[in-house]
């Protein structure tokens, strides 16, 4: 075996790439556990969304945190272009949240009440449209829309080049790439690591688990928690068309390439990811019922994925307090949060103590007595 | 037979369907119509006949000789066909296939007929979707003046109409014989038969030629080749292949070892043998595995070609290549077995049936092993050497993508490399890249191609519009799903 | 590209156009086969690099014959039986919503 790497962080989807990139920009040596061709692997199934409108309740230093991820994405793509050469089409021009009944319009409103009456959500923006402004702002939507919610601060990607890139920029950074390398067990001695699966051991002082579901399983190895579920979600995407919407919603995106992605169902199906003709139909209509011109493409393809959901759907970040230099990073938006990852965690995590930002993110959360 | 032109005709439910109006599909209907399970056959062609028996009912070509008797022989089992009870659906897609939750066991079959929709329900299917031909990139193959083999025979068979300029054809493997002989019956100007065999995979091969001296094979190829041989000039031992041209086909350069020479010509008909289509029931989720004789991927199935999906069985040459005569015969023993699993049919009624089918069975797959072994593709035209190749025609990218992402990015399997490269994501859904791109990731990464896997596909199988997904009934469970 | 062979059965001569030129075609053909008939060479532009493309598999599988007909784009001309008067377009890469609309 080679050297013993400063870092090694299983898992090589989003997160654990932008981790490990992180890393390696602050100058350790990294190594990547990944599974193979067959992986779940949420990172080939997201809607690609930098979202931030509607997101935090309960939370607020959720909202904040993926704010911030928001606010120094185009960093990142900075970041990316040059230690790549790929750019991942990043754009932040506003996201809608288009409703198509008074009775939706009104519970998004709702929402957004609670959500912006929590202290720290002073500054975040957003406007409720009738039909009139969002047809001036979106000449494309059809007439069963009857409003919507924007924000200037959502955006969106590809996240396939973002994938990409975060694998070509580790690579050019010299970080250790292992495919096929599933981890069965963490082993922690004396201040370090020992990692082991069918293709051997390697040795580290810090290792971060960037696994999705597969971090349910790991974490416990290294004294933490990481109480994480499948939630099933299905997409479609159609023929490459001509331009026609630049802003994100999050149910209808047009990706840099053309093709119009539509989303985003939510089941709990555990580990089932097969692709059902009804959630698709109520997906497809209402997405012709937003945009009336999208009635006649061809779907080219329909997936479904599994998204990576803690109990409350917020990140776990969490640093073992057994055994420290073990590292937990887990959650359902790794195209958002990808911005902290490279920029804010992964240096912390190299520091050895997580940043005070994320200390309400630890799973002791889920711990709490509830007379407390 | 009862032919539908409107889909707001077709039954809520059947107890078989059968995808495919080609041999396997056509005998498969009437067998199981025979044994009185009511029948749907869905075909994406306007007439009967799959590829092989391409427009056997409408062909303009009059001159029998030139098409052949073997396939005019489609003739008789279109008629039988239209003789039995079968639901015939021409200009019909089938683009998805899953479990009917209604009536667990069952199946809910996405069809799509005249531009609307609807979902069927099957107690059993039978895929017989065939096979296409397999990729052949070489440079210049995406270039207008090339096309492949198969499709000059459809031109001919379905048109009446031939190559107009100089034809090249090139490649290897029994079609390539067949076409040759029958375009220049037909009037066309074939100034070079190219012969990429490679001459090592005789000594693969010795050891199935007994066989193959005593299968019907042998006196139809000996036939075909003494007919085309003296006639046309051949050129064997064909290593290198280039397609040249701005926008159009000028020429093919062709290497034979050192030996390089330039044909001008104006169509380019490549072949090099043909592969189970397997997007359906790889998208059905049937078991797969990589057969390295044939040389590709082919459905697990038992003796009575069901799937590992129970009610899934797939018949004809989607099953592993045998040729028309044999995917016939599929057809019917998959018929029995859909008939015995739907109590139509005894066990020893369905055994004493099917016994003369799988002995003629037998019989005409005699000798198959030594095509499979004799013509299969030369390295060099599986995985193009030249970094430049295009491999995936709709995202055009090329085979140096695919090497370098595979030897740099740690790229272990065709999944990964779509999400990378978006090799696979284009209109084809892969049917024209996924040979391709497992092999360049199994010849970069020294593994085998079974080792390397496949896309994993999923519907629709074939295009569907926004508009007919979004008028299919949906339920409450999925109206909750999606709006939260 | 291609032409008829000398000995054709007869059929019904259907009228179409191909990019506003007039042509025949033969009742029973696909449109990619008229068009091949017609001496058509490339019948769309790729959506990644606007290169000409042809049929090349004429079996539904490649999506190489992809064309406008009457106003509806990415239409699979293999798939598809020629009909009198039949207004037949270059696809010139990405779908377009004229095209999806009308």
């Amino acid at each position: 075996m080679t050297k013993e790497p400063d870092a090694v962080v299983i898992g090589g989807g989003v997160v654990g790439g932008a981790i490990a990139l992180g890393l390696a920009r602050s100058g350790a040596s990294v190594a990547i556990l990944d599974e193979g061709d067959d992986a779940f692997r949420a990172s080939r199934g997201n809607f690609a969304l930098v979202w931030v409108q509607s997101k935090g309740f309960g939370m607020p230093e959720y909202a904040l945190w993926s704010r911030r991820s928001a606010d120094d994405w185009n960093g990142l793509a900075g970041i990316l272009k040059v230690e790549s050469g790929i750019d991942v089409a990043h754009s932040q021009p506003g996201g809608f949240m288009l409703c198509l009944s008074d009775g939706e319009l009104q519970k998004r409103v709702d929402m957004m009440h609670r959500l912006h009456n929590q202290e720290t959500m002073t500054n975040f923006n957003y406007e409720v449209l009738d039909h009139a402004e969002t047809k001036r702002r979106l000449p494309a939507i059809g007439k069963d829309v009857v409003g919507a919610l924007y924000s200037p601060h959502d955006g969106h990607v590809n996240s396939l080049k973002l994938f990409r890139a975060l694998r070509e920029a580790c690579v050019r950074r010299g970080v250790d790439y292992r495919p096929s390398h599933a981890v069965e067990t963490i082993e922690p001695r004396e201040g370090s690591f020992s990692i082991r699966g069918p293709w051997g051991e390697i040795r580290t002082g810090r290792v971060v688990l960037a696994a999705g579901l597969g971090n349910a399983r790991l974490a416990p190895m290294v004294g933490l928690d990481a109480p994480v579920t499948p939630s099933k979600g299905q997409i479609i995407v159609t023929e490459k068309t001509e331009p026609f919407l630049n802003n994100p919603m999050v149910t209808v995106r047009q990706t840099d390439e053309g093709g119009v992605m539509i989303g985003d169902s939510q089941e709990d199906r555990g580990f089932d990811t097969v692709v059902r003709q009804p959630i698709l139909s109520v997906m497809a209509e209402r997405a012709v019922k937003m945009f009336p011109r999208l009635a006649g493409l061809n779907v080219v393809r329909t997936w479904s994925a599994l998204r990576v959901m803690s109990p409350d759907g917020f990140p776990i970040y969490d640093q073992s307090t057994t055994h420290p230099g073990a590292f937990v990073v887990t959650c359902h938006s790794g195209v958002t949060l990808a911005a902290n990852h490279v920029l804010t965690l992964a240096p912390a995590i190299l520091s050895g103590t997580l940043p005070d930002a994320v200390s309400t993110f630890s799973a002791r959360r889920f711990h709490v007595p509830a007379h407390a | 037979m009862t032919p539908v032109k409107d889909i707001a005709t077709v039954a809520e439910a059947y107890d078989l369907i059968v995808v495919g109006a080609g041999p396997a599909g056509l005998s498969a209907g009437v067998r199981a119509a025979e044994l009185g399970l009511s029948v749907l056959l869905a075909d994406e062609n306007p007439t009967p006949g799959g590829q092989i028996y391409r427009a056997i009912t409408t062909t303009p070509v009059t001159d029998r000789s030139i098409l052949g008797e073997d396939y005019w022989r489609g003739s008789g089992i279109v008629a039988r066909f239209e003789k039995s009870a079968a639901t015939y659906a021409p200009g019909c897609t089938v683009w998805s296939i899953g479990p009917d939750e209604a009536t667990p066991g069952s199946f809910e079959l996405g069809l799509s007929l005249g531009g609307k929709a609807r979902m069927i329900s099957a107690a059993q299917v039978i895929l017989a979707t065939g096979a296409q031909e397999r990729p052949f990139p070489i440079p210049g193959w995406t270039l207008p003046g090339v096309m492949t083999a198969g499709a000059a025979q459809i031109a001919l068979k379905g048109s009446g109409i031939v190559p107009s300029g100089r034809t090249v054809i090139a490649g290897c493997g029994p079609l390539l014989y067949l076409l040759a002989s029958q375009l220049a019956a037909a009037g066309t100007e074939i100034v070079a038969v190219l012969d990429t065999t490679p001459r090592s995979n005789w000594s693969k091969a010795l050891a199935a030629l007994p066989d193959f001296l005593r299968s019907p094979y042998l006196a139809k190829g000996l036939k075909l080749m003494a007919a085309t041989r003296g006639k046309l000039r051949f050129l064997t031992g064909v290593t290198g292949l280039a397609a040249q041209g701005e926008k159009q086909l000028g020429g093919i350069r062709v290497e034979r070892g050192s030996r390089v020479e330039t044909i001008p010509c104006d169509a380019l008909l490549l072949h090099q043998g043909v592969l189970p289509s397997v997007n359906f029931s790889n998208a059905a989720g049937c078991e797969h595995y990589f057969d390295e004789e044939q040389h590709a991927w082919l459905p697990r199935l038992d003796e009575w070609y069901a799937s590992s999906v129970a009610g899934i069985a797939i018949a004809g040459d989607g099953a592993g290549i045998g040729g028309a005569e044999s995917a016939a015969l599929r057809g019917e023993i998959a018929a029995f077995g859909a008939a015995f699993r739907l109590g139509k049919l005894g066990e020893s009624q369905r055994d004493a049936q099917a016994a003369p089918v799988r002995a003629e069975l037998s019989r005409r797959l005699r000798g198959r092993r030594f095509l499979d072994l004799i013509y299969k593709p030369a390295p060099q035209f599986l995985a193009p050497p030249q970094d430049e190749t295009i491999i995936c025609r709709c995202e055009e990218v090329t085979a140096g993508q695919v090497r370098d992402a595979a030897a740099r990015l740690g790229v272990t399997g065709p999944n990964q490399m779509k999400a990378f490269l978006r090799c696979g994501m284009g209109p084809c859904q892969g049917r024209l890249c996924g040979p391709t791109v497992v092999e360049l990731i199994a010849q970069t990464r020294g593994v085998s191609p079974a080792e390397t896997g496949y896309y994993r596909l999923r519907p629709p199988v074939k295009p569907v519009t926004l508009a007919e997904l979004a008028a299919l009934p949906a339920t409450e469970a999925a109206v909750k799903a999606v709006v939260r | 590209m291609f032409r008829p062979m000398r000995e054709r059965a007869a059929a019904a001569a259907l009228n179409f156009t191909f990019d506003g030129r007039p042509m025949t075609g033969r009742a029973g053909d696909t449109v990619a086969a008229s068009l091949l008939a017609n001496g058509i060479v490339a019948c769309r532009e790729t959506p990644v690099s606007d290169t000409p493309r042809a049929p090349y598999c004429l079996m539904g599988v490649c999506f190489d014959c992809l064309v406008v007909i009457d106003g509806i784009g990415n239409r699979q001309g293999c798939l598809v039986p020629l009909s009198e008067g039949m207004r037949i377009e270059t696809q010139h890469g990405r779908r377009q919503f004229g095209e999806a609309l009308s």
